[in-house]
């Protein structure tokens, strides 16, 4: 009887979530690579968060530190909030990518490198004195050391490539190779390469062969004893889809223009990390937007408020560097009560700062950042797919009080993405706007008792003839006018413009507990890390809750007596202490801050930390 | 049932009273400005435009305050900042008869980028640009229009900086019509306000303003009577240039250069440089606008450029919408809503 010699078998596990990384050079791929896998774990069900993170430079030079590009993702079958805090599975591409990501995998994590990136060059510009394939750094990990580059060019070698050309699919070989750890169908990967490449179809034959040959070369060599599968997550029914903070603004605006009845205007100045809302919106020309390319960002926003005096729904969209240069016409926008809509998608600063990291710097420069007494409603995005309702609150506002309203996202949610439930859109109530026609006693600037607001008479309107201007306005019939008495009327009703709002804002509930020993407030994108770190605190026997405000100004009437339910207040930021300054000094609580300024987000395991510090 | 549309109730034609505000109006006494205002106020009702469809913008500075004078849709933006919220409205709105009024330094310092991107862009908008040659509402320091070496209050010692020409900035900025007129020449300012408004695209228009306070004089060379013909040639489309009490002087093409020769003599009219405000191209009009900077050379006003082949922008972004509406259709939102990759979650 002959002995038949049994391979081991190979284990297949069921797990419940799992980080991956893949990092390599900026002209390595990894933006695409990150993305492609984000998009088959999302339509194969599973809930997930990522953090695409790129450096500055287009493409600094090849093989160096500064030119690391990464993109994380976590996907799970139950809830995902961040992006997670280590790295289960790490793809890097070249020595300078390992130095730069290794810290962030976990002990016995896979560790996938291309071999034939680490030569004496390779390491030379990473600035590695030892190669660590060689020298037991990695010892700790599971590495697999794979000839990257020559395998995909033996895939390839048929096709009548350049070595250049065959060498670019090789983002696509360490793709296949994650594909099939993670049993995951390359379909939609194939559809996008046919998409993407349409008039090329040789590359998109080229990087498909990649991709086949990486979950081969897996199947073939055993190289991996075991292989993962994440059962899809239980997310409430409906239709998902993927999406992006950016992507989400612009169709949110989108939205807000057909429910409003006005047409769409966006005058941008391109911007990182906010220039996807305008490639985005230049695309919905079918939808009647007109996008406006203006020459810079002061002509970004008046070119807005002159579409918005015009009756057309106005939004300009930019971040902090290009805030700034717009704060005079913001006050123009203030003082002649026009719609308007201002997104500062915030990035790391001051001045040109870390334009492709995320930062929440910019929430008192929204508060108070103009001359004088400006007053401005400000919304705060908490999610990616929150951008999107985000959009439309503000423009509602905007609309209904006259009166420009700022939008605060970042760089962390303007790239980040998540499942996203495609709301039904007669769920989203309309709010039609009506002009002002009638000239039997009209007055530019006499109000709506219960808003505030004025008319928005548009021009071209018959018997409507009025003029608007940045200096102080009469009350009632908007003519110049100087006196003391009539200034100090207007700055305190445009104060109780904006204070008018509050009734529109509902109330904070607080997940968690209603009442105990901490509350956790916070705004914008620290809202997934927060969520995450409640259960496990909680689950301690902690009672914890957690205030995540969409309205900074005004904020809901009934926060501070929320915060006087618990016997600490803590309020996690990216930055030096913002709202934590804001609630101290409006409410006479002792919150305390929780800061972090490096450019990147919470960790989960980061506010876990701070509040058992607070409470054991 | 056939339905008629009725015509229009008729309405009484326009007169220069409709288009004045009750608003007191606080120029300085002897102002170049008023001449500026009555020239508009009177050419408006002309134009067979409703009254409604009027827009006047302005920036900050003297000449800014010019919407609150006119009875008609204003607004007074920010300094430098007229034309970017102009090209806005127009965007939205390109039925609307929109005018910007500015001055050298609204226009051509602070507001300079928004003005040759504007011009570049040929939105449909007519600009004044009222140039007095200093900062008169900051009570007298120099402009970029200032002559090099004045003394001002902010350059007790001379101006260091060589200062703008309007006329060849605009032509730079690839303008599609640019014209120059003078505050007191009250009926040339309405001939060219009236061309500039049948011009589709941007119009650009100097008007060189007399500020009595601050820069008292500065066009004297043009506007003193007895000088006048000597220094200025009034250009007419299809007629030589022609100058002088006596116009016995002319302006004719030395290679490529221009130069100014005496009548007679051996030189007739027909000898004389033609003036083509439409010729396609803009280095004709570039000549013109540096001849008075010339010794012997004269001012010239008038239209210098008139070039109707460009498209007006807010009709070329119109147009594209329009186009990309007639391919594709108007969009379907529930569908933008589901684009690209979906699933379902069911329950």
């Amino acid at each position: 009887m002959a002995t038949i010699i049994e391979l081991p078998k190979r284990k297949h596990e069921v797990i419940d979530r799992a980080v991956i990384r893949f990092c390599g050079d900026s002209g390595d791929g990894m933006q695409i690579t990150g993305s492609q896998f984000t998009n088959t774990v999302a339509l194969y069900g599973n809930d997930l968060a990522t953090f695409p993170d790129y450096p500055a430079e287009i493409r600094a030079p090849a093989g160096t530190l500064p030119g690391v590009s990464g993109f994380q993702v976590q996907f799970s079958s139950s809830d995902v909030f961040t992006p997670g805090d280590t790295v289960d599975a790490l793809v890097a591409m070249n020595p300078a990518a390992l130095k730069m990501n290794i810290a962030d995998l976990r002990p016995n994590g896979i560790l996938i490198v291309n071999k034939d990136d680490f030569g004496e060059t390779d390491l030379r510009k990473a600035q590695a004195t030892t190669n660590p394939l060689e020298d037991h750094s990695l010892d700790g990990y599971r590495l697999f050391a794979i000839d990257l580059t020559r395998l995909t060019r033996a895939a390839l070698q048929d096709l009548g490539l350049d070595a250049k050309s065959m060498d670019r699919c090789k983002n696509f070989f360490a793709l296949g190779m994650c594909y099939w750890l993670y049993n995951r169908p390359m379909e939609s990967t194939y559809r996008w390469l046919d998409g993407k490449f349409a008039k090329k179809p040789l590359l998109a034959e080229a990087n498909k062969l990649a991709m086949k040959a990486g979950y081969s070369y897996c199947e073939a060599t055993e190289a991996f004893q075991v292989t993962y599968e994440i059962p899809p997550a239980k997310l409430s029914p409906g239709i998902y889809r993927n999406m992006s903070g950016n992507q989400a603004l612009a169709l949110g605006f989108i939205t807000a223009s057909q429910k409003s009845g006005l047409p769409l205007f966006q005058g941008s100045y391109p911007i990182t990390p906010a220039s996807d809302i305008l490639h985005e919106l230049s695309g919905y020309k079918s939808f009647g937007v007109t996008t406006f390319q203006a020459e810079d960002e002061i002509a970004a926003i008046t070119s807005a408020i002159g579409a918005s005096y015009a009756g057309a729904l106005a939004i300009t969209t930019t971040s902090g560097p290009g805030m700034a240069l717009k704060t005079e016409a913001l006050g123009l926008a203030v003082m002649t009560e026009l719609p308007l809509v201002i997104c500062n998608i915030q990035r790391g600063g001051p001045s040109t700062g870390l334009p492709t990291k995320t930062e929440q710097a910019d929430l008192l420069q929204a508060l108070f950042g103009r001359n004088s007494e400006a007053p401005i409603p400000i919304l705060a995005a908490s999610t990616p797919g929150d951008c999107f309702w985000v959009a439309i609150e503000a423009s509602r506002i905007a609309v209904k009080y006259m009166i420009p309203v700022i939008i605060l996202s970042d760089g962390y949610l303007a790239n980040g993405a998540e499942p996203w439930r495609i709301p039904n859109l007669e769920d989203i109530p309309a709010f039609p706007v009506k002009f002002e026609t009638n000239p039997e006693g009209f007055q530019p600037y006499k109000r709506n008792p219960e808003t505030l607001s004025r008319p928005w008479a548009v021009p071209g309107t018959p018997g409507l003839e009025h003029r608007l201007g940045g200096l102080e306005k009469q009350e009632v019939t908007g003519n110049v006018n100087y006196e003391p008495l009539n200034h100090e009327t207007m700055v305190r009703l445009r104060a109780a413009k904006v204070e008018a709002i509050g009734q529109d804002v509902p109330d904070v509930v607080p997940a968690g507990d209603p009442e105990g020993e901490l509350l956790i407030v916070a705004w914008g994108s620290t809202y997934g890390a927060i969520t995450a770190a409640l259960a496990p605190q909680r689950a301690k026997g902690h009672r914890i809750g957690h205030v995540h405000l969409r309205h900074l100004n005004p904020l809901p009437r009934n926060l501070g007596e929320v915060m006087e339910r618990y016997r600490h207040v803590l309020v996690p930021e990216m930055n030096m202490g913002q709202l934590v300054w804001l609630l101290r000094a409006k409410y006479l609580v002792d919150a305390q801050g929780f800061n972090k300024i490096q450019g990147r987000p919470f960790k989960q395991s980061e506010i876990e930390g701070k509040i058992e510090a607070i409470l054991e | 049932m056939a339905t008629t549309t009725l015509p229009p109730p008729p309405q009484a034609p326009l007169t220069k009273k409709d288009f004045q505000t009750n608003q007191e109006v606080r120029w300085c006494p002897g102002c170049g400005d008023y001449a500026i205002l009555n020239a508009v106020q009177a050419v408006f009702p002309e134009l067979g435009i409703p009254r409604e469809k009027f827009v006047v913008i302005s920036g900050i500075g003297c000449s800014s305050r010019f919407p609150y004078y006119m009875n008609t849709y204003g607004f007074h933006t920010i300094h430098g900042r007229a034309p970017a919220v102009a090209t806005g409205v127009k965007l939205m709105r390109p039925d609307l008869e929109v005018w910007v009024a500015t001055g050298d330094g609204d226009a051509l310092s602070i507001g300079g980028n928004h003005t040759i991107h504007m011009l570049r862009r040929n939105v449909g908008l007519k600009v004044l640009l009222f140039n007095n040659k200093i900062y008169g509402l900051t009570k007298g320091q120099y402009s970029p229009t200032s002559e090099f070496g004045k003394k001002t209050k902010s350059t007790p010692y001379g101006t260091t900086d060589r200062p703008f020409n309007p006329i060849s900035l605009a032509i730079g900025s690839e303008a599609t019509f640019v014209a120059r007129s003078v505050d007191v020449f009250q009926q040339h300012l309405k001939d060219v306000l009236k061309s500039a408004s049948a011009h589709r695209g941007s119009a650009f228009i100097e008007i060189l303003q007399n500020c009595n306070i601050f820069n008292d004089g500065a066009w004297l060379d043009v506007t003193e009577k007895d000088a006048r013909s000597e220094h200025v040639v009034q250009l007419e489309h299809g007629k030589p240039l022609i100058f002088g009490k006596k116009r016995d002087k002319g302006i004719r093409l030395n290679g490529l250069d221009l130069e100014v020769v005496q009548l007679g003599n051996g030189v007739s009219e027909s000898d004389l440089l033609v003036h083509d405000e439409a010729h396609p191209r803009p280095s004709y009009a570039f000549l013109l606008a540096h001849m008075e900077q010339r010794p012997g050379f004269p001012t010239p006003i008038g239209v210098l450029r008139n070039w109707n082949d460009v498209p007006r922008y807010e009709d070329v972004v119109k147009s594209q919408i329009d186009e990309v509406i007639a391919q594709r259709g108007k969009g379907d939102l529930a569908k933008l809503l589901r684009a690209g990759d979906t699933w379902e979650v069911k329950a």
